[in-house]
C-alpha cells in the first residue's frame, strides 16, 4: 500500500500526479547519479584544471602538502591570459561575430522560407517540411564537404562567381582575402555555416508560422492594413516566439563550432573551437584548453539565461 | 483567400531556390562521385570505380562498422535514460536539486561539443592515470554520445509524456492496476513511438558525430566520420564522394520511408475517426 | 447544517474538508447515500464538487474527515484497492487497447482467469449494446459508442459504488437525452449504487432520485429534485436552480396555514405555510411557471396578483417567456405554455396584464 500525493498546490486535475511511491526513488535517482558523474564533474574537473598550473605531461594537483601544511596551488593566470593574447580574444570575439552573421543571414533566408511553407498547400505542407528535415538528416560533416567541392578552384560554384566577376566584389567587400580564392575564407565559412544550420532556423518559424490563425490577418486586412502592414504589425510580432527560438538553435551552436571552420574555414577564420583543439592536442596545454573551454561556456551561458528567462515569462503571460 | 497572386509567385520563387541552395551541393557531390577523373571537379566520364574501391576500402568500413555499433548502443542507452529522466522531470514535481537536474538534462542540448568532449576527455585520462580505467576508444566515445543523446531523447520523451492525458492513469489505478502496473500497461505503449523517434534521432545523430568521437577516440576507434573527415581535410577525394552519395541515398531514402509510413498512419486514423462520427 | 448520521448509510461522507495551501476547496461537507439510489453532486465549475468525487476515489486525499463505504473508512486506501469503480469525464479509454479489452482491463489486474474475463465482458457488452465492436479500437468509435464503453468497463468489477463524471457533460444536445435514459436505465438494472457529479441542472434533475446542491466547497441543500425545486432552502438555491422571481418580504400576519407577506413590488402575498424553518421569514421565491396572465383581473385582485406591462415576450417553442414590467420598477418573469397552437389570447408586447398565482406558489425564504 503507496501513499497518494498532491504533487501540486493548484486544484486544476490536470496537474495532479501519483506518485509511484519507492519505484521514485531509482526513476530520478538513476539519471541523476549518471548526470553527476558524467556531466557535473568533469565540468568541475575543467574548471579545477584552468586554474592549475601544468605539468610535463598532466596538471599539477591543486592540493599540496608543503611544509608540513595543505597548501592550495591555483592559478588564476590563463584566464589573465585570455583577456590580454590576442589570438584568444580574437578567436573569441570572432566566433561570436561568426555565429551572428550566420544566425541574421539563416533569420533573412529562412523567414521567408517558412512564410511561404506556411502559406503552400495543405496537402503539400507534410512533403516540404520533410524535404527540409531530409538535409537535417544527412550528416553536416558531408554537406561541409559538398560546399569544399563547389568552392575549390574547379568547383563548377567557383567557376560561376569568378566568371560572372563577383570575386572581385567580394575581396573589395573583404570577404575573400583575394579575388579568385574562394575556399578557406570568411565566405566559404559563412556559407558553410548557414547551409548547415538553415534548416535549425525553418523548422521553429515553420512551427510558429503554421499555427498562426489566419483570422487575425484576415481581421487586420478588414480594418484597413495592406499585406504589407499586416506582415510587419501582425505577422511577424506574432511569429516573435519561433523568430527567438530559431536564432538560439542557430547563435548557441556557431559560436563552438569545430568541423565547418576545419573544412571551410581559413586562417582569419580562427574560431575558439579550433583553438581549444589545439591548445588541447598540439601544445598538451590542459589549463589553457580548460579556461578556454570556461570562457566558450559563459559566452553561452549569457544568451542562454537570455532565452530561458524570455521563454519563462512567454509561458506565463497568457495565464 | 488574402494571398495575391505575385504573392504567391514570389511564395513558389523563394521556396524553389531555397530547395535549390540546400540541395544542389549534395546533388553535385553526389553527381561527381560518378567521375572517371584523378581531379575531382573536373568531368571527365561516368564511372562506378569509386563504388567498387569501396568495398576494399578497410578503414572505411571498419569505421563504418564501429560507427554502427556505438550508434546502436548510444541509441538503446539514450532512450533507457531519457525515459527516466522525461519521467523524473514530468511526474515528480518537487524533489531536491529538480533545478539542478533539469539543467544538467538539457544543458548537452546547447553546450558545444567541445567543451563537453575536453570535459569529458579530462576526466577520463584523469581517472585513468589514478585507476587504470578507462582506455579511450569505443568506450568513452560511446559515454560521450550517451550525454549528448540522452538530451534529445529526454526532450522527444517528455515532450509527449507531457501530453498525455492524467485521466489514463487515473482509470488504470481506479480499475485496480498498482502503481507499476500503470506504469508497464498503460503510461509506457503510449510513449512508444515517441520512444522509438528518440532511439531514431539519438542512432542518427551518433552516427554521424565528429568531435565528440574527435575527443573521446583511442587507437584503433575510428568512427566512419573521423576517416571521412581526415580524408576530406587532405583536399577532395572521389571515395569520400561514393562514401557520401551512399549514405545520402539510405538516409533519403529512411526519411521518405518513415515519412510514407507515418502519414500513410494518419490518413488512416483520421478516416476511421470520421467514419465513426458519421456512424 | 449538518444532519444526524443514520446507522446503516451505504456510504457516508463525513466533515470532509480539503484545503489546498489555505483555501477551502471542500468545506466541511456531510453526505450519506442510501444503497441503490442515483445521488447527485450539482454545482458551477470550481464548487469543489469535483474534487470531493476524487476524494471518494482516492486520487485526492481529504485534510480531515472521513468516507466510510459500507462502515470502512476509506481515506489512506490508495484507488486501486477500493471497491468503487469511476466513469471519466473523457472517457479515459486506453487507446492502444481494443474495446473488449479496455473492458476487460479491471478484470484482468483483479486476476480473473481469461475464460472467466470473456463471458463477462460478453455479457457487458450486450448490456450496453456494443457486441459487434468489440474488436475495435477508441478512437474508431463515435463520442456516445466510447461513453458506453466507459460505462462497461467501469461496471466490470462489479463495484459498490459508481462514480460519475459529468456522464453527459461531453455530449452533443440531441444524444444527451437519449444517453440519459439508457444510462439510468442500465445502473438501475444492475443495481448498483451511484454518485454523480455535474453542473447541468437538467441532468442532476433527471437522472437522481436525491441530489445535493454545492457552492463554494459547501453543501447549501440536500433533497429529492422536486424538493429542492419546489422547496429551495435558499435565495441563492432557489436562484442556482431554474429561473425564479426573488421578492424582499416582510410578514404582515400569521395564521395556523398560512403567511401573510408585503413586498414593495407586489403588495400582498397570501403563501401557504411550508414545514418550520429558523429564522424570520424576508424573501419570497415565485417560480415563472406558477404565474398566469392575464388582460382580465383575475378574481381576487388584491392578493396574489399584480398588474404591470409586457416589457418583453420571448417565445420559446413550447412556451412563451414574458417579462411584465411592475409599478415598482421591478421585472417580473412569467412563463407561459404554449397549451393552444393559435392563441391569441395571450398578452401582447406594451400591453398592461394581470399577473396572478395561487397560494401554494410563493415558497416564503428565510436567507
Amino acid at each position: 500500500m503507496s501513499t497518494t500525493h498532491p504533487t501540486n498546490n493548484a486544484p486544476t486535475p490536470a496537474h495532479k500526479r501519483v506518485r509511484t511511491g519507492r519505484g521514485g526513488r531509482w526513476v530520478v535517482g538513476v539519471p541523476y547519479v549518471w548526470l553527476v558523474a558524467f556531466f557535473l564533474l568533469p565540468f568541475i574537473v575543467v574548471l579545477k584544471i584552468s586554474v592549475s598550473e601544468m605539468g610535463t605531461v598532466h596538471p599539477k594537483d591543486l592540493l599540496v602538502w608543503k611544509d608540513g601544511g595543505l597548501q592550495v596551488m591555483g592559478d588564476l593566470g590563463h584566464f589573465a591570459a585570455m583577456a590580454a593574447d590576442p589570438i584568444y580574444l580574437g578567436s573569441a570575439l570572432r566566433s561570436v561575430q561568426y555565429a551572428a552573421i550566420t544566425t541574421v543571414l539563416c533569420l533573412a533566408i529562412g523567414y521567408p522560407f517558412a512564410y511561404f511553407m506556411a502559406r503552400a498547400r495543405k496537402s503539400v505542407q507534410p512533403l516540404l517540411l520533410m524535404l527540409v528535415m531530409l538535409p537535417f538528416w544527412i550528416s553536416f560533416l558531408l554537406r561541409a564537404y559538398a560546399w569544399k567541392g563547389l568552392l575549390s578552384p574547379e568547383g563548377w560554384a567557383h567557376d560561376l562567381i569568378v566568371g560572372l566577376g563577383l570575386d572581385t566584389l567580394m575581396a573589395w567587400l573583404g570577404m575573400i582575402p583575394a579575388p579568385g580564392q574562394l575556399m578557406n575564407t570568411p565566405f566559404s565559412l559563412v556559407v558553410g555555416m548557414v547551409y548547415t544550420y538553415l534548416p535549425f532556423m525553418i523548422l521553429p518559424l515553420y512551427g510558429t508560422l503554421s499555427k498562426l490563425d489566419l483570422r487575425l490577418l484576415e481581421a487586420a486586412q478588414d480594418l484597413g492594413a495592406t499585406p504589407w502592414v499586416t506582415f510587419w504589425r501582425v505577422t511577424v510580432p506574432m511569429s516573435q516566439a519561433g523568430i527567438i527560438a530559431g536564432s538560439m538553435l542557430v547563435f548557441i551552436p556557431c559560436i563552438g563550432e569545430y568541423v565547418i571552420p576545419e573544412l571551410l574555414g581559413g586562417p582569419e577564420t580562427l574560431m575558439i573551437g579550433r583553438v581549444i583543439w589545439d591548445e588541447l592536442f598540439f601544445n598538451n596545454d590542459w589549463p589553457r584548453a580548460s579556461a578556454l573551454a570556461v570562457v566558450m561556456i559563459l559566452m553561452v551561458i549569457v544568451p542562454l539565461a537570455l532565452f530561458r528567462k524570455y521563454q519563462a515569462e512567454a509561458q506565463e503571460g497568457p495565464r | 483567400m488574402i494571398i495575391q497572386r505575385a504573392h504567391a509567385w514570389l511564395g513558389r520563387a523563394w521556396l524553389a531556390a531555397g530547395f535549390a541552395f540546400l540541395f544542389l551541393p549534395i546533388l553535385s557531390m553526389m553527381v561527381y562521385s560518378f567521375n572517371d577523373s584523378p581531379i575531382p571537379n573536373v568531368w571527365r566520364g561516368f564511372t562506378l570505380k569509386w563504388y567498387q574501391a569501396l568495398g576494399s576500402d578497410t578503414a572505411l568500413l571498419a569505421g563504418l562498422w564501429l560507427s554502427l555499433k556505438i550508434a546502436f548502443l548510444t541509441a538503446c542507452g539514450a532512450v533507457v535514460l531519457g525515459t527516466l529522466a522525461a519521467f523524473a522531470l514530468v511526474r515528480y514535481r518537487r524533489f531536491r536539486g529538480r533545478t539542478l537536474f533539469a539543467g544538467m538534462v538539457s544543458a548537452p542540448l546547447v553546450m558545444p561539443e567541445v567543451v563537453i568532449g575536453l570535459s569529458l576527455l579530462l576526466t577520463l585520462v584523469s581517472l585513468q592515470r589514478s585507476i587504470g580505467v578507462p582506455e579511450r576508444g569505443m568506450l568513452t566515445i560511446w559515454l560521450g554520445h550517451l550525454l549528448v543523446g540522452m538530451a534529445y531523447a529526454t526532450v522527444v520523451i517528455q515532450a509527449r509524456l507531457r501530453d498525455l492525458p492524467p485521466a489514463l492513469e487515473e482509470a488504470a489505478l481506479d480499475l485496480g492496476a498498482r502503481p507499476h502496473q500503470v506504469f508497464w500497461l498503460v503510461t509506457l505503449p503510449m510513449v512508444a513511438q515517441s520512444m522509438l523517434s528518440a532511439w531514431l534521432l539519438t542512432f542518427t545523430l551518433s552516427l554521424d558525430d565528429v568531435v565528440m568521437s574527435n575527443f573521446l577516440s583511442g587507437p584503433g576507434a575510428t568512427t566512419m566520420p573521423l576517416v571521412i573527415l581526415s580524408r576530406a581535410r587532405l583536399g577532395l577525394n572521389p571515395g569520400v564522394n561514393a562514401a557520401a552519395t551512399l549514405i545520402v541515398v539510405a538516409v533519403g531514402v529512411g526519411v521518405a520511408v518513415a515519412g510514407y509510413l507515418i502519414a500513410r498512419a494518419e490518413r488512416r486514423r483520421a478516416q476511421e475517426a470520421a467514419a465513426a462520427a458519421r456512424a | 447544517m449538518s444532519p444526524q448520521p443514520t446507522v446503516g448509510a451505504f456510504l457516508r461522507v463525513e466533515e470532509v474538508v480539503k484545503s489546498f495551501d489555505g483555501t477551502l476547496a471542500v468545506d466541511r461537507v456531510n453526505l450519506e447515500l442510501t444503497q441503490g439510489e442515483i445521488f447527485a453532486l450539482l454545482g458551477s465549475s470550481g464548487c469543489g464538487k469535483t474534487t470531493l468525487l476524487r476524494m471518494v476515489a482516492g486520487f485526492e486525499q481529504p485534510t480531515s474527515g472521513r468516507l466510510l463505504l459500507e462502515g470502512r473508512d476509506l481515506v489512506g486506501l490508495p484507488p486501486y484497492e477500493r471497491p468503487l469503480n469511476m466513469m471519466f469525464q473523457s472517457y479515459a479509454l486506453f487507446p492502444h487497447l481494443s474495446v473488449q479489452d479496455n473492458v476487460g482491463f479491471g478484470l484482468k489486474r483483479a486476476g480473473m482467469p481469461s475464460a472467466e474475463i470473456a463471458t463477462r465482458v460478453e455479457a457487458l457488452l450486450k448490456l450496453v449494446q456494443l457486441s459487434r465492436l468489440a474488436q475495435r479500437k477508441p478512437h474508431q468509435l463515435s463520442g456516445g459508442q466510447q461513453q458506453r464503453v466507459a460505462l462497461a468497463r467501469s461496471l466490470a468489477r462489479q463495484p459498490k459504488l459508481l462514480l460519475l463524471d459529468e456522464p453527459l457533460g461531453a455530449l452533443d444536445r440531441k444524444l444527451r437525452e437519449e444517453t440519459r435514459i439508457e444510462l439510468v436505465h442500465i445502473i438501475q438494472q444492475v443495481g448498483v449504487t451511484c454518485l454523480m457529479v455535474t453542473h447541468d441542472q437538467e441532468e442532476a434533475m433527471t437522472m437522481a432520485s436525491r441530489m445535493a446542491v454545492m457552492h463554494e466547497g459547501r453543501i447549501l441543500q440536500i433533497g429529492t429534485p422536486d424538493e429542492i425545486y419546489e422547496r429551495p432552502s435558499s435565495r441563492f438555491v432557489a436562484d442556482f436552480i431554474g429561473n425564479v422571481n426573488l421578492l424582499d418580504a416582510r410578514v404582515q400576519s400569521t395564521t395556523e396555514q398560512h403567511w401573510s407577506l408585503s413586498t414593495a413590488d407586489v403588495p400582498h402575498v397570501l403563501a401557504e405555510r411550508g414545514p418550520a424553518t429558523a429564522g424570520t421569514p424576508n424573501c419570497v421565491a415565485l417560480r415563472p411557471e406558477k404565474i398566469h396572465l392575464s388582460r382580465q383581473p383575475p378574481e381576487q385582485p388584491q392578493v396574489n396578483a399584480v398588474k404591470g406591462v409586457v416589457r418583453e415576450k420571448a417565445y420559446c417553442g413550447s412556451f412563451t417567456q414574458y417579462h411584465l414590467g411592475l409599478p415598482s420598477g421591478a421585472v417580473l418573469k412569467a412563463a407561459l405554455t404554449n397549451v393552444d397552437r393559435t392563441a391569441q389570447s395571450d398578452p401582447a408586447l406594451g400591453e398592461e396584464a394581470w399577473a396572478h398565482w395561487s397560494s401554494t406558489a410563493p415558497v416564503v425564504l428565510t436567507r
